[in-house]
């Protein structure tokens, strides 16, 4: 039942890698990067998700109603914000490096020394 | 609940493909907008709002804005390295 | 190694990830069984403990708090590494002032940006410091408000009259907010220490579910969660526009 979840976790994981490995520009690479740490968090999500429970707040609902695993969430939405300051600073190299070798391409980065 | 789940793994499927495939930068922040608002809505549909919030501003707000702007700044130092030479 | 040959030797090793991946996510229970160890104490004796309805903050501010501490301190070091990043440029001048900068200004923005800019600067702001003080009773928290507000502050300067961007004071303002946000999750741990024998133990009462004031510690992380949050993204936004429109060239 949550084989659909799985599949697209995996499919987001390998794609971004390909997207990572074959990018020529800085900035390309680095969204890819977003793409394969998106699946992660759809992978942990559907570790702790459990059909007809609901979601772990318990405002309105009464205290012994079936939820979803809470500690699986707690750590998805730390690393969200993680992956926004990790990117920051990963851009921050990018604009370096294109004032330090000229260009943004990575597969010529080596070539230009400065 | 679980055919909103299905819709959303569908969207997210092609968008991250989308994203990877799309080459030229500027546009790619478009795809990943679509990818962030696809992610936001499977976080719901898993029950889990807390990270569809932080998702929704994350993806929305700070990466495209980020991204936006050290675009600007490598055209601004290849406009200027122009008009130097 | 050529492109070609790194694209096929990466195909070739996803192929043997992929395989990987199906063996290991193949063996993971569905979402029939019933709930992990943790999670089932959690979701039970959480509400009870600690009267704070989101049990999601719940973990992450308080049964788990050493993580977070650990994943704000990330927030931090990454926010600092980009700023020392873009202010370290020598061979750049500084145009702010003179004649140059004066003809490149972009021109004054349009006024209905500026009329959508002062409409939607305080309401985010409210927006923001809503989300971070009820983090313990609907979704939310330090985290998802940090960047609403940062979202605010930087409408401020995006939509006033010039593109303008701020220099010295408010500049230290932000760094003297970020660095006391970081630290000030550091010291609620500390105070767990202090009083009661165990970091991050949560030390003041509870109060009752549903009341702005539950969880006892976890208000006070989420406030210096957000402040710390929006601080560090103020400042690389800052910076970043700062780069943009101020600085001149600096390539070979």
């Amino acid at each position: 039942m949550s084989a659909p979840a799985l599949v697209v976790a995996a499919w987001l994981l390998l794609i971004g890698l390909y997207g990572v490995v074959t990018s020529r520009h800085l900035v390309h690479l680095i969204v890819c990067l977003s793409v394969a740490q998106a699946s992660t968090y759809v992978l942990l999500l559907a570790v702790g998700f459990r059909e007809g429970a609901k979601a772990p707040i318990f405002g309105d609902i009464p205290a012994s109603s079936p939820v979803v695993d809470p500690v699986v969430q707690a750590l998805t939405l730390t690393d969200i914000v993680v992956q926004a300051s990790v990117s920051a600073l990963l851009l921050a190299l990018a604009i370096q490096a294109r004032k330090r070798f000229g260009t943004v391409d990575p597969n010529r980065i080596g070539e230009l020394r400065g | 609940m679980i055919e909103l789940q299905y819709a959303a793994l569908a969207l997210v499927a092609v968008s991250g493909t989308a994203v990877v495939l799309t080459y030229e930068p500027r546009r790619q922040v478009i795809t990943s907008g679509v990818f962030g608002t696809g992610l936001a809505i499977l976080f719901l549909a898993f029950q889990a709002p807390d990270v569809a919030l932080s998702q929704v501003a994350v993806g929305s707000v700070a990466l495209p804005a980020f991204a936006l702007l050290t675009l600007a700044k490598i055209a601004r130092v290849d406009r200027d390295e122009e008009e130097r030479d | 190694m050529s492109p070609a040959a790194r694209s096929g030797l990466f195909l070739v090793s996803a192929a043997g990830l992929a395989v990987l991946l199906g063996l290991a996510l193949g063996g993971l229970p569905g979402f029939d069984g019933p709930l992990g160890d943790t999670a089932k104490l959690i979701a039970t004796h959480a509400v009870a403990q600690r009267k704070a309805s989101n049990v999601v903050i719940d973990v992450a501010f308080d049964y788990r708090a050493l993580d977070t501490l650990g994943e704000e301190f990330m927030v931090f070091v990454a926010a600092v590494g980009a700023v020392v990043l873009l202010r370290t440029t020598r061979d750049e001048r500084d145009e702010a002032g003179s004649a140059e900068l004066e003809a490149r200004r972009p021109p004054e923005t349009s006024d209905l940006l500026r009329l959508l800019g002062t409409v939607l600067a305080p309401l985010t702001v409210v927006l923001g410091v809503y989300v971070v003080s009820h983090g313990q009773l609907s979704p939310g928290g330090g985290f998802q408000g940090g960047v609403v507000v940062a979202a605010a502050v930087v409408v401020v300067y995006v939509a006033g009259q010039h593109v303008a961007v701020p220099r010295g004071g408010p500049i230290e303002l932000t760094e003297v907010v970020e660095s006391a946000g970081a630290a000030g999750f550091a010291i609620v741990g500390v105070g767990g220490l202090i009083f009661a024998a165990a970091f991050f133990e949560n030390f003041i009462d509870p109060g009752s579910q549903g009341s702005l004031l539950s969880g006892g510690t976890i208000p006070l992380a989420n406030v210096a969660v957000g402040l710390e949050v929006a601080g560090a993204l103020v400042l690389v936004l800052v910076e970043l526009l700062d780069q943009v429109i101020f600085r001149r060239g600096g390539g070979k």
